[in-house]
């Protein structure tokens, strides 16, 4: 055996020892930013907001729809969140409930104003479109690290901003993705790009994050969501405005009595 | 009848629009209908017509006050018919004041309330008594005058109801189709000796523990659902006459979410002085999300109804099957169809609908309903309606 090929199977055996450790790394880095994230934002409370939901078809023609969001942070579970629909008119006073929990599934019910009813949705419902959007309903849910494998990629500067870049694989079997990749930035926490990997792990959508406001000097959240849908060439421009943080929002507010009261 | 309704449909019509324009204070919206029904076979009754259309108007006020812990709802709705009288008529849906205190709420005035989870057939469904003029799937409802008092508690949510005065269920008049002619609506029979003055009260208690939503409830009183009593009329005509019993009912609603499915069951048990029943409707409700990597939802439901009084049951369904189906396009203009299927397994008689529906730009909504009624039975409550497949059109403008 020559020197050259000797020296060749020593790496290659020096790298199938260290791949795992270096896989296990990855996947630790990475559920350490998860976590970092996820409590640099902890205790925001209760939020507020109104919404412009702009959805643009492959023609380039636009319809909007408007609603209102108000979610509260809960100890050792998923947030709590109440979605009122204003437009399009036939719509206005459907509401959403939706009981988001780390591990167990999803408890979702929507209020239908006409019939007075209060239908229970399927908590697999994660990968279906909201109201026509390129957003999904798990687009939408609250970020909770537990739903997650994760695995760090590297670094890379976006929008001027050094971030890290990480993997995360959907733990839920009814999730619609394979796999997501996440820009967050390393100055702030904040969520600067998604790439969304459909189950055959093709390029399904792109989600960017702009316009990034700071509230009560802590919490920052991004006043505009642009989900472009690289397959259908659709897509779906999300504007939050006269948004409120820490109001002292009430559990009341999120109960099936409160969902019928929805206007 | 018509001259008395004509100002209050005016009214719904103009009124709620024009204050939709102004709604700082308080909030307007609503709809106004414009519907047309066209029917293929000739009448079995030579009162009916072939084409009806109609004009309805359904606003909605609101108002709200002390940083939304009060609020006043109220809205009317009208309906004029061109050839029935019965299907011309106004009603309040809701007149009501909520308070909203911090583990409790009462709602006072006139409204409606749904209990159940099947799709079907709304069994347990008992606070308001069936619009049936409006549609003939029933799902339009009378307001109701009520004391409600609910409690929100954390093993679940108790309602308490006060039901002060008792509606007679609406049926299509003389020239109505689909619709029975000789159902005598202007004298109506009671068990009670307080007929509609008669105070009913009902409790319920609902729950949701994870993937589970269960209710049981309790209703005594006036029943909903009239029997039809054959009668001579003064003329010595043969008429049916509603007859409404006193009735304790028990309901029980049961829902699991098992992965795509949710699992239903309705079970209610009637006590009257005639005949105590048990009946039931349950099924699957199925659902793919995303179908053919598009934006489409489709969903499947099976239900079975069965009622313990058999082929005697004043109910239409006491042992039927159903299919259903509902594919959402999930485009900009929400289009959606939707496909019913019912099967009478003791009269062989089937009933089928099939709905197709779309937006128009921000504020129309326009559906068309098909309906197809197969009866060979004269039993079969069904029999009558055999004459009356129709395609339904109906065009709503939202503001």
């Amino acid at each position: 055996m020559n020197l050259l090929l000797k020296g060749f199977v020593l790496v290659l055996f020096g790298s199938i020892l260290t791949l795992p450790a270096l896989a296990e790394d990855a996947k630790n880095k990475g559920l350490e930013i998860a976590k970092a994230t996820k409590a640099k934002d902890a205790g925001w409370g209760d939020s507020q907001t109104e919404l412009e939901m702009t959805l643009r078809n492959q023609h380039g023609q636009t319809s909007i729809r408007k609603m209102r969001l108000k979610s509260m942070e809960q100890q050792n579970d998923g947030d709590k969140s109440l979605t009122i629909f204003d437009s399009p008119r036939d719509v206005k006073g459907t509401a959403f409930l939706s009981f988001s929990h780390p591990q167990a599934n999803d408890d979702q019910w929507l209020y239908l104003p006409a019939l007075k009813r209060v239908k229970r949705i399927s908590s697999r419902n994660k990968s279906g479109s909201f109201m026509g959007s390129e957003f999904s309903f798990e687009d939408l849910t609250s970020f909770e690290v537990e739903k997650y494998d994760y695995n760090y990629l590297r670094d890379e500067t976006i929008d001027g901003e050094l971030s890290w870049v990480v993997e995360q694989f959907p733990l839920d079997k009814n999730s619609g993705y394979k796999r997501r990749i996440v820009w967050i930035d390393q100055s702030e926490h904040r969520i600067r790009k998604t790439d969304f990997y459909d189950r055959k792990n093709t390029l399904l959508k792109t989600l960017t994050f702009s316009n990034y406001q700071q509230y009560i000097n802590k919490h920052w959240r991004a006043k505009k969501m642009e989900m472009a849908n690289h397959q259908s060439g659709k897509s779906t421009i999300l504007i939050y405005t006269d948004f409120k943080i820490n109001k002292g929002l009430d559990e009341k507010e999120f109960n099936k009595n409160a969902l019928k009261r929805a206007r | 009848m018509k001259k008395s309704i004509f100002h209050p449909t005016m009214f719904c019509l103009l009124v709620g629009h024009f204050f939709s324009a102004q709604a700082n204070e308080f909030e307007v919206r609503g709809n106004i209908e414009v519907q047309g029904r066209f029917f293929y076979e000739e009448p079995l009754y030579n009162s009916q017509h072939n084409s009806q259309f109609s004009l309805a108007a359904a606003p909605e006020f609101f108002w709200s006050w002390n940083d939304g812990t009060d609020s006043l709802e109220f809205v009317p709705s009208a309906r004029v018919d061109q050839h029935d009288s019965e299907r011309t008529h106004m009603d309040i849906r809701e007149l009501s004041w909520i308070h909203v205190g911090d583990d409790w709420e009462t709602r006072v005035g006139i409204r409606r309330d749904f209990w159940g989870v099947t799709e079907f057939q709304h069994l347990v469904d008992i606070i308001n008594q069936s619009d049936s003029v409006e549609d003939v799937d029933n799902e339009d409802k009378l307001g109701q005058p009520m004391i409600n008092i609910s409690l929100v508690k954390e093993w679940g949510i108790v309602d308490f109801y006060v039901l002060p005065y008792f509606r007679e269920r609406t049926f299509a008049g003389v020239e109505g189709r689909p619709g029975i002619p000789f159902i005598n609506t202007d004298s109506p029979l009671y068990e009670s000796s307080e007929g509609q003055q008669h105070v009913d009260w009902a409790v319920r208690w609902s729950h949701s523990i994870d993937d589970l939503d269960f209710a049981f409830s309790w209703f005594d009183g006036t029943s909903r659902a009239p029997d039809l009593q054959p009668n001579l009329s003064p003329q010595g005509e043969f008429e049916l006459v509603p007859y409404y019993k006193q009735i304790s009912q028990l309901g029980i609603e049961l829902q699991a979410n098992l992965e795509s499915s949710l699992i239903k069951l309705e079970m209610i048990h009637n006590n009257n002085h005639q005949q105590d029943y048990w009946a039931l409707q349950g099924g699957i409700e199925y659902s793919q999300y995303g179908i053919f990597d598009s934006n489409a939802d489709l969903g499947w439901i099976v239900e079975y109804a069965w009622d313990e009084r058999g082929e005697d049951s004043s109910s239409n369904f006491q042992n039927d099957l159903f299919l259903g189906t509902r594919l959402a396009i999930n485009d900009v203009d929400s289009s959606e169809l939707l496909f019913g299927f019912g099967y009478d397994l003791d009269f062989n008689s089937t009933s089928v609908l099939f709905e197709a529906s779309r937006r128009f730009g921000e504020n129309i909504k326009v559906a068309i309903d098909a309906r197809f009624f197969e009866s060979n039975e004269q039993q079969d409550p069904l029999y009558l309606f055999r004459r009356d497949d129709h395609i339904q059109i109906t065009a709503q403008y939202y503001y």
